[in-house]
Order: C-alpha cells, then structure tokens, then sequence
C-alpha cells in the first residue's frame, strides 16, 4: 500500500528535533487555549498564525495543528471541574463530567476524557490516512437539503430522549432558537431583534451564553449552597488514570459508535460540537443504564469526547483536499495554508506529499504528545479542587470575564454573560434543562440558513428532504429517532400481542 | 488608468508629503489594531493576517500590530468601531465591499466618509463559474441556457445576501433577460464546493476561492466581470491561464464589478498619522510574498492613495447606490 510507505515519510517530517518541540510548545499551548474559556482554538490559531510565517509550511502547519489537538483536550477540564465549557465541544461533557468530578472521581472523568478524546482522534487519523480520496468525495454529496437533515438528526438524537420534563425541555429549545435569530440574517441579509442596539447586531455569540449559563450560574448555585466543592475528596494518586484505564474497556461498543458519528460529522462538514451532541444523545438512547446519564457515569464523558475530537480531527480532511473548513479553527488554519503558498483542494495530495503526510504523521504524533501532556496533569489538574472556593470563585469569575471579552473583544459581552448568569441560575433553580437551549443557540443559525436555502432551491416544497437516498435516509433516520419511544413502545405491543 | 500611472501619482504625492516636516515624523507608540469586518479565514481576514505577518517578520514597525475579527451584522460591528474612535490612530480598517453594502442594505449608521482613507491594496475579480461537467464553454451559452430552461430553474450560489455576489447576479439578469434563483451561502469556500457538488449551476467566486477546484478540473471559467483581461499568463489549469478567461464584456455581458480590498483609518486622525501607515503599506506591497499572494489570488494590483482613493470610494459608494436600487436592496431607510 502506498499510503504506508508515504505515511513514513511522514513521520521522517515529523520526528525531526524541531518538528517535535514545536509539537510539545503547540499541545501545551493548545490545552491553556481549550482550559480558557472564550479563547478558543479558532482565536488561538488566528493569533499565532502570522508567528508560522517565517517557518517552513510543515513545521508551521505541525505547530498549529498540535495547538488544535491540545485545544481538543483541553475543553475538557474545566467542563469537569468546574461545569465550565471551555469550548462549545466540551458543553456535552459538563454532563456527566462534573457529577462524577463531584463525587470526587474528577481524576476518573478527566482521564476517560482525554483517552476518549484520544481515541476519536485516532481513529479518524486512521481513516483520513487510508480513506482520504473516498471520503472527501462524499462531502461534496452535501448540499442544503442534506445538511438540514443532520442538524435535524442532530436535534432528533438529543430531543428524542428527555423523559418526563418534555414541556421543559422545549421551552429550553425555543428560548435558545429565538436567541439564535438575533442579529444578521443570511438569506436575506437585514438585521432581526436587534431594536437599534448596535451590540445586538452580532447576535448572542453561543460562547457568551454557555460562560454565562454554565459558569457564572454555577459559581451562583455554589454561593447559595455554602461555598464549598463537593469534589474536595478527589483522589490524587496518579493511580486513577490506571484504575480509569481498567473500567474503558466496557464501553468499547461506545466508543466506536461515538467515533463513527465523530467522524461522519467531521467530514460532512457538520463540525465537533454537534457530533459531540448527537453522540450524547445516541449513548443515552443505546445504552443499558440510559436512564442514569446525566448522575455522573463515565460512558456519558466518553460518548461526547470521542465524537468531538473525532470530528474535530476529521474536519481537517474536507479542509485539505475541498478547501471546506469543517470547523472554525480549519478555517483559520485554511487561510494560514493560502498565506504559505498551498492551495488546499483536489490535488494538495498529489502535488504537496511532503506537507500532506508530515501533516498526518503529526495527527498521530501530535495526539500521542497531547495524551502525555494531558495524562501526567490530571492529579495537578483533580488538586485544583482542593482550592478552598472563596479563593477559586473569584478567579474563576475573573477567567470568565476575560474569555467573554476575548469572543468579540467587546466589554458589553461581559454584562450580557453577567445576564446570562443569572438567566442560567434562575432556570436551573426552575428545574429546566440548559443544554436544549444551548444546543439550539448553536444549531439554531445554521439549521434555519439550511432550511431556508433548501426551500428556495426547491421552490418552497418540503418534498426536498426526500429527493435522493442520501437525504431521505438521514431524514427517515431522525423522525425515527425523534419518535423512538413511541416506535419501541408499538414494536413491544406487536411482539407481545 | 494604468498601474503604472497611479504608482507614479502615488509617488509623487507621497514625495510632495515628504517635504512637509520629515523629522518630526509620526510613528505608534502602542499596539496598532487590525480590524477586519468578516470573520477568521476568509479573503480580508487572510489579507489581513498576510499585512501583520509580513509586517512582524520584517520588522516594518517598531510597535506590534494585532488582528481583531468584527465581522458581526455583516461587518458593521467593525466599522462602528472604528467610527467610535475618532482621533485614534492606532486602530486601522481593512474593507471589503461590506463598507457600502453593509450601511444601504440594513441601515446600520455609518458611511466610509466616517473613516480616513489610506490605500487601496487591490481589488479583488469575480469571475463566472459553471461545474466543469457542464456542456457550457462560454458565457453566452450558458445564459442561453438559464434562459431556455425558464424563469428561476438555475441555481446561482453567492456569498451572503444583498452583498457583492447578489448584486452581480443581479446586474447579470439586467443584462441578459435570464432569471436565477440566488442561493445565499455564508462563506466563499461553500460556495465553491456547493458548485462542485452540483448543488448550485453557477458562482460568481473570487479567483483564489475557485482556484483550487479549477487546477483539479472541477470548474470552469466562463468569464471575468472586469473591463479588461487579468495579466497572469502563467498556465492554472491545462492550458488555461488566467489571461485566457475574456472579459464578460467580450462575451456579450456588459458588467464589470471589482471589490476593494483597502486600507481606512477612524476619522479625525492627522495627514502625519495617515501617511505612516500608506508608507508602511507601500513597503509591504514591495515585498515579494505579498506579490506572489496577489498572483495566486489573481488580483487586480491597482493602488491609489490620498484624494484619487477618497474619489474612487467616493464614485463606488454611489455606483453600489444605484446598484442596489435597481436590485430593490436598499434599507427602507435610504
């Protein structure tokens, strides 16, 4: 096979002495990038970017890819220790990650996080190494009608499977769709909800929203419950990652199932935080103790983890051989290749093999170097909760506003996550789920532009969505998803009668 | 006007600047801000991001330069930010056709007589593009064919809504009797992929977005919207170069649409201060990256500084105007 032989060649690129250290200073990076909430993996890159100019384009596209791996892992912690997304990828591993993080099992969490995160990665570096010409063709089957159809699947796998509140849980939806319509509308280019507020008119930045509801609601709920963690008695033996390692294995069917959907979604290019969504959603569903997702159970940190660095890896494939970012930070990185004199697209493998598979040998390397990186800090990173709160609040506070400022850098941003604070107290004292509604903050935009372009491609009938097997299979496979409990209940009654 | 003609105006006026007071020459004493209304990774974020690396790595400024991204309500965000710090001479704009399309299609208060002028880089072609796997070899055949397949049957794929790739297509049904229906992507790159997927009949991308697609023989040129042939003889795809692609104009289309990609700073700043930045940027131009980036983006390398700039702007504010009333795009504002 010639990709093996290209693949180490690849890897000759990528151990070079220089090549490795900038891996390490790229991870390292990367994982204080994906702890800080607010400055994501896009903004990190976008800031280093112009430091690659006078690299060679290997070195430079190693460096900055190891900061997305180290962003991909770093999401992660704060999600667990604190219910603090530091990307919208880790929103999902809030949670189950912060229940077990709560009863002193941060260590496990953290652990099954980053070996998930690790196997998604790899898993998709597989397929880009081996299934790269075949996969990227099929991006290009993804039009409007299509991409409608997955965040529909999207919302379909997470919707389907909230019992009990389901009033609840839609409010919590339509509160975040009515959020997403705020500012510019693609399809017809005018401004909606923004009464003449100029700081309105880029729209409720999801980011903003999850540090608001997320982190400033927690250290809320933390105030009035008495000022302490529950994690305190976290173990801090770095035995834990072993004793993690050992429990992994039982959820293999998980973490494929995860990987395949992490992937799917990152060639798509439907991106990590919905593949990480959607992953959540389908384990709750699939899995035997799917009632108790949601109380702290490991499969519930591995699910999300594994899809979102699986697309979050995956997501560099389209981006390579279509020049169709899949995520934020491929977009940026897309313009650092312009800027080197790449052209990234249909022939970027066949005329560019030196940076291509020094690129891929640094997916391997770079997540092997993350997972090390990461692994070795987790009983540093489980002491943080050690940290009596009234001194850990404050900075946390501090750290939140900071990121909100960062987003847009916009000080209104800090008030309106000030608003979102309260607003995520408030619903959560009222028992309504947040995720719904930060979902559909994320999707909402996307779904609806979509939609909206599907409708005017086919003159305004929804017939659309079934017009091919690609579309109509997607579609078939949401509703049924959506209606599951009803189908199960049918199957049951005509199995039983 | 040639490239040559508007270098040799630029020289002059920056040497009649000269004579002024050289010593006293304003310079940063902070961190200058890059602001590009649109967001990370498209054509102006790369610009940008190209500028302040080029910039860093040769040390063309004593203080450092760091790009912000306000691409919120199609870029109004950054300019009014700009328009807020009037006097200040260490926040610099670089703009798209969104500087006039942003203001007249939602209302948003501002107008480039907000901001200072300081140099056009280039102006950025649109080109015609059909999926290589249509019969379509020119312009006129391929209008013909929208024409003969009835009112809205094919699809144009563009960048945003009521902006530069809806008015040319716009300008385009004006001209020719054709009707499209026009689909509005978010980003460029979609755009392209969406053509090559066979999702949409036509685009209207910029060179460097279609480049790619076109070198691996996905799409075809039909025709540039610009007066004149582009200058890049060096072959892209088969035996096609750039120079190759005729004019719209040649083939039957009377339309040429160019976008600026410039250079602004907030009002109220000193000649001093605005003349820093235009010497600054002329180096940046004289650099070999940034003239291998204009080739392979295809650029129209046309600069123009001082009052020849304001009067272009002046004279694209007003054709974007009468544009976007016979498209029926103004806020009701306007």
């Amino acid at each position: 096979m010639a990709e093996i032989g290209l693949l180490f060649d690849g890897f000759g690129v990528a151990l070079s002495p220089f090549n490795l250290m900038l891996m390490f200073i790229g991870v390292l990076l990367g994982v204080i990038i994906g702890v800080l909430p607010g400055l994501g993996g896009a903004n990190g890159v976008a800031i280093l970017l112009p430091l690659t100019f006078t690299m060679p384009p290997t070195s430079a596209i190693i460096m900055l890819s190891c900061i997305y791996w180290g962003a991909l892992f770093g999401g992660a912690i704060t999600s667990i220790l604190f219910n603090i997304p530091g990307e919208p990828w880790s929103v999902a591993t809030t949670f189950d990650g912060y229940p077990l993080a709560q009863q002193g099992r941060a260590g496990t969490a953290l652990t099954a996080a980053f070996t998930s995160s690790f196997i998604g990665a790899f898993v998709a570096v597989l397929l880009i190494t081996f299934l790269a010409p075949v996969v990227a063709g099929f991006a290009l089957q993804f039009g409007p009608p299509e991409f409608f159809s997955v965040y529909l699947l999207t919302f379909c796998a997470f919707v389907g499977m909230s019992r009990g509140q389901a009033l609840k849980t839609v409010v919590s939806m339509m509160v975040g769709f009515g959020l997403a319509t705020v500012g510019l509308d693609t399809v017809t280019g005018q401004l909606r909800l923004t009464f003449g507020f100029t700081d309105l008119l880029k729209g409720f930045d999801f980011l903003i929203a999850v540090i608001g509801l997320f982190g400033i609601g927690e250290i809320l709920l933390t105030l009035e419950e008495g000022l302490f963690f529950k994690g305190t008695r976290a173990k801090l033996s770095p035995r834990v990652v072993l004793e993690t390692w050992k429990e992994l294995p039982r959820y293999w069917i998980t973490s494929l199932r995860s990987s395949a959907v992490g992937c799917f979604m990152g060639i798509v290019p439907g991106g990590a935080t919905p593949a990480s969504f959607m992953s959540y959603g389908v384990a709750k569903r699939f899995s035997q103790d799917g009632d108790k997702f949601g109380t702290g159970k490991v499969e519930g940190v591995v699910a999300p983890e594994t899809a979102a660095h699986a697309a979050g890896t995956s997501a560099l494939l389209p981006m390579l051989t279509l020049g169709v970012p899949g995520s934020p930070t491929a977009a940026v990185l897309l313009g650092g290749l312009l800027i080197w004199g790449l052209q990234p697209g249909p022939l970027l493998f066949v005329e560019q093999t030196e940076f291509v598979w020094g690129l891929i040998a640094s997916m391997y390397l770079g997540n092997i170097a993350g997972l090390i990186v990461v692994l070795t800090c987790v009983p540093l990173f489980a002491a943080i909760l050690r940290i009596p709160f009234a001194i850990i609040a404050p900075v946390i506070l501090v750290i939140c506003a900071i990121g909100a400022f960062t987003v847009h850098t916009s000080v209104a941003d800090v008030y309106l996550m000030l608003v979102f604070g309260v607003a995520g107290y408030v619903l959560r004292k009222l028992d309504y789920p947040l995720a719904p509604l930060v979902l559909a903050l994320v999707l909402g935009d996307r779904a609806e532009d979509s939609f909206r372009q599907s409708m005017l491609m086919s003159q305004g009938t929804m017939s659309i969505f079934f017009s091919n097997a690609l579309v109509g299979g997607i579609t078939t496979l949401a509703l049924v998803l959506l209606f599951w409990p009803t189908i199960a209940a049918l199957l049951k009654r005509a199995r039983g009668g | 006007m040639s490239t040559k003609t508007i270098l040799r105006a630029a020289a002059l006026s920056a040497a009649v600047a000269l004579t002024g007071s050289p010593a006293m020459a304003w310079e940063p004493t902070k961190t200058v801000e890059f602001i590009v209304p649109a967001g990370t990774g498209g054509g102006a974020d790369q610009m940008a991001r190209l500028i302040q690396g080029l910039v860093q790595k040769h040390n063309l400024m004593k203080q450092s330069m760091v790009v912000i991204n306000k691409g919120g309500g199609a870029g109004a965000e950054g300019f009014l930010e700009v328009k807020g710090a009037k006097g200040d001479p260490h926040k610099i704009i670089i703009t798209l056709s969104n500087l006039f399309t942003t203001p007249l299609a939602t209302g948003v208060p501002f107008n480039w007589k907000d901001l200072t002028p300081v140099r056009m880089m280039a102006l950025d072609q649109f080109v015609l593009w059909v999926n290589a796997e249509t019969p379509y070899k020119t312009a006129k055949e391929y209008v013909a064919a929208a024409k003969a397949a009835g009112s809205g049957k094919f699809k144009m794929g563009g960048t945003g809504s009521k902006q530069e790739d809806q008015i040319i297509t716009v300008a385009l049904e004006k001209q020719t009797g054709a009707k499209f229906t026009y689909i509005p992507f978010k980003g460029g790159g979609a755009v392209n992929t969406q053509l090559v997927g066979k999702h949409v009949d036509s685009t209207v991308n910029n060179p460097i977005e279609a480049v790619a697609n076109w070198r691996a023989g996905k799409v075809r040129p039909l025709c540039v919207f610009d007066n004149e042939r582009l200058i890049y003889k060096e072959k892209i795809a088969g035996d096609m170069a750039w120079s190759d692609i005729p004019t719209c104009k040649e083939a039957g289309v009377d339309m040429d649409y160019l976008m600026l990609r410039g250079i602004f700073m907030a009002g109220g700043v000193t000649a001093d201060q605005v003349k820093y930045y235009s010497d600054l940027l002329e180096k940046v131009r004289g650099l070999p990256e940034w003239k291998e980036f204009m080739e392979k983006g295809a650029f129209n390398q046309t600069t123009m500084v001082g009052d020849q700039y304001k009067n272009w702007v002046a004279k694209e504010e007003q054709r974007h105007m009468q544009l976007m009333k016979e498209a029926g795009f103004l806020a009701a504002s306007k």
